[in-house]
């Protein structure tokens, strides 16, 4: 028994570094002094994250990004509030079949996505903006909202609403002293995660952007130049870390919550 | 008449809830539902220059289908991704299982490790493939600098196995989630049960754990190969001329050749060809663990 568990721990540690060990060429490079990619390393430098940090282009298309990210993030989680709410408070009728339309677009490639909002956005000639772009990433956003929201919800108990409303307040009352604080881990994990999906999402972006870049576009357009690869490398090993740490921060808020803010309600 | 849509709404639940619903559905409408009606309705169209003639016609599927670079095409790219997924889920199983009955207290710290990548960028993760299988890459600079190679390894990128590499990790994650869940809920007394019955570790594997854990790894199946075959990060970057898969001719047509009609019916007609091999797969994997029980 000790000596099997033994043996799928080391299966798990090979996994995790099959995961990560790829990756994390990425960082390592952005150090290294001679500009190809190649080993022996040369010696260390910080100089491709300056030359990165100089480039206007870069700047721009990280402006870009943040703007969609946020807003991305905040109009799917919005929505995935108000879908969450109604799929796990209220009996609608159909909930399976509305919850799996919802998912959809995780079961659909992204090229398709893609192009399809292409053609219905040139069909009614909406001309291409990062205002195009958010519109795609809601798409794709909304389902991990409504999944980490609709978990959330299914973790608390419904009757603490019914209270509020017994007691006399109204609708929005309710929401806003009960409901809201109760499902806060939850709007902050899908607040975040929505954020990188939008923020790390190169395809939709590709066909929606029109002239305007996001970062992952940017880097796209880096790609084919071998001289601008190490300053590649150093955006790339920021984005990773940045993106990393988002997620651990969002994850152990979704299930460690706020606990103090419970205990306040609860009590 | 409005007093009573007040009142109706007031007592009836459904339509409370619908209300809630109608802004997201509404979004997905428009943004998934009539985009998708509309890529059918121009596949049955014609690139006509700079216009597109709306007179239907199956030219395009016949060119979809007909052409055989695009069958070549579609069959490599459902090879590709069914190796993808079979490798991705039999590498995850081991995995799923180790953190859903091995693991105790840190099972938190094990799903976040493993959901990381999952979240942070794909088009970075598949770049560093390219680093690591490249001419002058990670693996041949670093065999050259032992000494063991005098000539770089040209076989290594730019070809199909480059690709299903690539997608293998960079869909890694997807497989765990599903398969990890779908075991987390088998109840512990079944396999009790077993044992106290008299079933060996593996028997009782065979015959409680795996087919109750089959949902997730159908799941989890479906869930990597449907998107994986129409993948474009991953043939543009590692595949080469060798690698190249249905999205990246789907992309030229919508790109560089602009007859959109073509690459709407190339779309249509890969998401017909996934759905089937789908369904197909779905359904043998159902009889097989009703047969298993």
């Amino acid at each position: 028994m000790k000596n099997r568990r033994g043996g799928l721990l080391l299966y798990a540690i090979f996994y995790l570094a099959f995961l990560y060990v790829p990756v994390a060429f990425l960082p390592l490079f952005s150090f290294n002094k001679s500009v190809f990619i190649a080993f022996p390393l040369s010696g260390f430098t910080t100089q491709w994250y300056a030359q990165m940090f100089d480039d206007a282009d870069m700047l721009r298309a990280l402006g870009n990004s943040l703007e969609v990210g946020a807003i991305t993030a905040t109009l799917s989680t919005v929505l995935g509030l108000l879908a969450a709410k109604a799929l796990t408070r209220y009996r609608v009728p159909g909930a399976t079949a509305l919850l799996g339309f919802t998912s959809l677009p995780l079961f659909i490639p992204d090229i398709v996505l893609g192009i399809s909002i292409l053609i219905l956005l040139n069909a009614v000639g909406v001309p291409l903006s990062l205002v195009t772009v958010i519109a795609g990433h809601c798409l794709i956003c909304v389902p991990f909202a409504i999944t980490v929201l609709m978990s959330r919800f299914d973790g608390f108990d419904k009757s603490l609403e019914e209270a509020s409303l017994d007691l006399g307040e109204g609708g929005w009352m309710t929401f806003w002293r009960v409901t809201f604080p109760l499902a806060l881990p939850g709007i902050v994990s899908s607040l975040l995660l929505t954020f990188i999906v939008s923020f790390d999402e190169f395809l939709i972006a590709y066909f929606l952007a029109g002239n305007e870049a996001t970062l992952p576009i940017y880097i796209w357009g880096q790609l084919r130049f071998p001289e601008k690869l190490p300053a590649v490398l150093a955006l790339g090993a920021l984005i990773l870390v940045a993106s990393a740490v988002l997620v651990v921060i969002a994850e152990w808020v979704r299930s460690h919550g706020f606990k103090d803010r419970h205990r306040m309600i609860g009590a | 008449m409005g007093e009573r849509i007040v009142r109706f709404y007031r007592r009836s639940e459904a339509a409370r809830g619908l209300l809630l619903l109608s802004p997201t559905m509404a979004i997905m409408l428009a943004a998934l539902a009539a985009p998708m009606v509309l890529l059918a309705l121009y596949s049955f169209w014609t690139q006509d220059g700079y216009t597109v003639n709306t007179q239907a016609t199956l030219a395009q599927y016949a060119t979809s289908l007909g052409r055989p670079t695009y069958r070549a095409l579609f069959y490599r790219s459902i090879e590709i991704s069914a190796v993808v997924t079979l490798i991705t889920v039999l590498l995850a199983y081991p995995m799923a299982y180790f953190v859903a009955f091995r693991v105790e207290k840190t099972k938190f710290v094990w799903l976040i490790l493993l959901t990381i990548p999952f979240w942070t960028s794909y088009l970075l993760r598949v770049f560093a493939w390219k680093l690591i299988l490249g001419y002058n890459g990670v693996i041949n600079s670093g065999l050259m600098s032992l000494g063991l190679i005098h000539q770089p390894l040209e076989f290594l990128l730019y070809n199909p196995t480059a690709v299903v590499l690539t997608l293998a990790h960079a869909w890694a994650a997807f497989a765990i989630l599903p398969i990890y869940v779908s075991l987390e809920k088998i109840d512990r007394s079944l396999l009790d049960a077993a044992a106290d019955l008299g079933d060996g570790p593996v028997r009782r594997f065979l015959r409680v754990t795996l087919p109750l854990s089959l949902p997730g790894v159908i799941g989890a199946a479906v869930l990597i190969f449907v998107p994986t075959t129409g993948d474009y990060v991953t043939p543009s970057l590692v595949g080469g001329s060798g690698g190249v898969m249905i999205a990246n001719v789907i992309e030229e047509q919508f790109d560089k050749v602009g007859n959109w009609p073509l690459g709407a019916a190339l779309a249509m007609a890969s998401m017909a060809a996934v759905g089937v091999v789908t369904f197909l797969f779905v359904a043998a994997m159902r009889a097989a663990s009703a047969r298993l029980r």
